[in-house]
């Protein structure tokens, strides 16, 4: 657990980055810092491992004065990353991995092979150990800098802007297995961010920081997204937190509809009527495309005689899912499917539509209930 | 006159015995050595601890400015006039200090800021970060000092002679004495030829001690002196 009681920092030349902030971080959770650029994050992430002591306050860790411990010692024991990595020229990727257990005394060889390990956990290829951090692309630079701030295995991570180097696509990738590991480790992380999106999606908690230092909300995502505390966290949080906010919204109730079929090697002859789209499956039931209604068919079924199919919504995940596969599908149908990728039915917006429409109206539904 | 340099070059009894040229290259090369190498046991700390605490930088900058505004050569031949001697030695370890200095400090201040900022977030004591992070990054700039310094002293060590301690100044002087112009430019000749030589043996003691990830690095952002990655 991190916990800031009125903490404030004032810089030497007068700037106040950080104003009476009190904020608790539970344990075993990814809390994000997020707010404009200025607003105080680095400053406050810095202070829990004291590369930046509060003008006045404290700041506890698992309900110890950081203060109470010597600097280099608590640093040992909690992971940093910091924003572009910061990886260090002269080692290989391996190496500066290794470095933290290297100075917990651990033999090379130990180091080393705990190195590889956790490389290994953040999805770095093994052929890249023995490279040069310039040798790496910006999104491996990140998964290293993970990496070695999980080489001590510290209960606590702070990471500051992991990600912001890197193209959207490669954010997600990373965001996503971020999320796996936490899954598996259940640090306590705080992460800093300006990106509102990457704050939805990673955080169980999320605090909002306004310019100033001055803590604007501190609330689960989809209560910031739902209940927005004023006109600051409103604009913040931008315009299509309608559309967010499904990310939070479960998706029970949806019940996938029917849609014709058929298989890639299949002939004209296996067609349905083809009045309507038809969905094509792999051998494996698995989606592929869709056939535009009355689209002749030549010989065999193929890949290439598809109109590329929308986004796929998995059974039991958020609404958001639902409605972007049906709003991105061509056929304007979204394809759901099991945890395997097994096709398993289709729905429209208007279902989506409808079931919040309904849980809008909840006394109606209990009323039919009872 | 090159078939006069040519002649006297080629003639083997100008390369033995206790006057000839490779008697006095082996000197010129001891007293330069000694001269780098004893500014360095003093430079070198001392520009590390300057880069690494950042206290006195302003020494470093005035000092070295100050060094550049002296006339080298005499002040060399001024303390070697003065001294007589070995003593004069000490003139060239003061000639070689400055750049030396200058060479360490600016390679410390260039370490990406954001790989010493990582080592002090990991837990390094500041010992450790200065050995285990500054260091083995600032040894492209340090060891360019130390080619500088290597190649005024070069220069400089001609004086040397002057004061009885010989080198290749002395075939220089004397050929001066006795009207040999012959001599004269062989002399100076082979002191540039010593200088490259000595130089080429730096630059491969650098690629030796430079971490290879330090040069690919150096390659790949185009050798900027301030050695940051590039933004992406
Ligand atoms: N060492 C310093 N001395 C003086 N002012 C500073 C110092 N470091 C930061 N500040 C100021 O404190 C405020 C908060 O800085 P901080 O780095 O915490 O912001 P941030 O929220 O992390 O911003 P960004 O998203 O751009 O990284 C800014 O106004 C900044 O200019
Ligand atoms: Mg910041």
């Amino acid at each position: 657990m991190i916990e800031f009681r009125s903490v404030r920092k004032q810089y030497d030349d007068g700037t106040v980055a950080v104003q009476e902030l009190s904020l608790t971080v539970p344990v075993g959770t990814i809390t994000v810092l997020v707010g404009p650029s200025g607003c105080g994050k680095t400053t406050l992430l810095r202070m829990v491992n004291r590369m930046i002591e509060p003008s006045s306050g404290t700041v506890l860790v698992d309900g110890d004065d950081v203060r109470d411990s010597d600097p280099a010692g608590l640093r040992r024991g909690i992971g940093y990353v910091i924003q572009q990595a910061g990886l260090f020229p002269h080692r290989t990727v391996r190496d500066n991995v290794a470095t933290v257990p290297r100075l917990f005394g651990h033999s090379r060889r130990d180091a080393r092979r705990r190195a590889e390990g956790l490389l290994e956990r953040v999805g770095l290829p093994a052929e890249l150990r023995k490279r040069y951090p310039v040798q790496l692309s910006g999104g491996q630079q990140q998964r290293v800098g993970v990496a070695r701030a999980l080489a001590a295995d510290p209960p606590v991570l702070l990471m500051d802007e992991p990600f912001s180097a890197v193209d959207p696509v490669v954010r997600e990738g990373l965001q996503d297995e971020l999320l796996r590991l936490q899954g598996e480790l259940g640090k306590t992380v705080l992460f800093v961010t300006h990106d509102i999106d990457e704050a939805v999606k990673l955080g169980e908690n999320v605090a909002v920081l306004r310019q100033g230092g001055y803590l604007a909300q501190y609330a689960p995502p989809e209560q910031l997204l739902a209940e927005p505390a004023d006109d600051f966290v409103t604009s913040f949080v931008g315009r299509d937190r309608g559309y967010r906010r499904l990310s939070f919204v479960d998706s029970d109730g949806l019940v996938p509809g029917p849609v014709d079929t058929v298989r890639i090697g299949d002939t004209s002859a296996d067609v349905p009527s083809q009045a309507e789209w038809v969905l094509v499956l792999d051998p494996h039931d698995r989606p592929r495309g869709w056939l535009p209604p009355g689209a002749p068919i030549h010989g065999q079924l193929t890949e290439d005689q598809l109109i590329a199919g929308g986004s796929l919504h998995t059974s039991g995940a958020p609404l958001r899912g639902a409605l972007d596969a049906a709003l991105s599908a061509p056929s304007g149908l979204g394809v759901v499917v099991d945890e395997d990728g097994v096709h398993l039915g289709v729905v429209t917006a208007r279902q989506v539509l409808d079931i919040l429409e309904s849980r809008r109206h909840p006394a109606v539904t209990e009323g039919a209930v009872q | 006159m090159i078939t006069d340099i040519a002649a006297w070059l080629l003639d083997p009894s100008n390369w033995t015995g206790d006057e000839g040229v490779l008697r006095q290259a082996w000197l010129h090369l001891l007293y330069c050595l000694f001269a780098v190498c004893a500014a360095a046991l003093f430079a070198v700390p001392l520009g590390l601890y300057i880069g690494h605490t950042g206290r006195g930088s302003v020494f470093v900058v005035g000092f070295s400015n100050a060094m550049r505004a002296l006339p080298t050569l005499g002040l060399v031949t001024g303390l070697a006039v003065l001294f007589r001697g070995s003593v004069a030695l000490a003139a060239l370890v003061v000639l070689a200090f400055p750049a030396v200095l200058s060479g360490t400090y600016a390679g410390v201040r260039a370490v990406p800021s954001q790989a010493v900022d990582a080592a002090k977030g990991m837990g390094m004591t500041s010992k450790q970060r200065l050995w285990q992070v500054e260091l083995p990054n600032a040894l492209t700039l340090l060891m360019g000092g130390v080619r500088n310094a290597m190649l005024q002293v070069m220069a400089t060590t001609a004086v040397a002679a002057y004061v009885g301690l010989g080198g290749l100044g002395q075939l220089l002087i004397e050929g001066q004495t006795i009207g040999r112009y012959d001599q004269m430019a062989s002399a100076a000749i082979l002191i540039a030829l010593l200088a490259v030589l000595v130089d080429l043996a730096l630059a491969g003691l650098t690629w030796l001690l430079v971490p290879r990830g330090v040069t690919l690095t150096a390659a790949n952002t185009g050798a900027r002196p301030r050695g940051r990655r590039k933004q992406r």
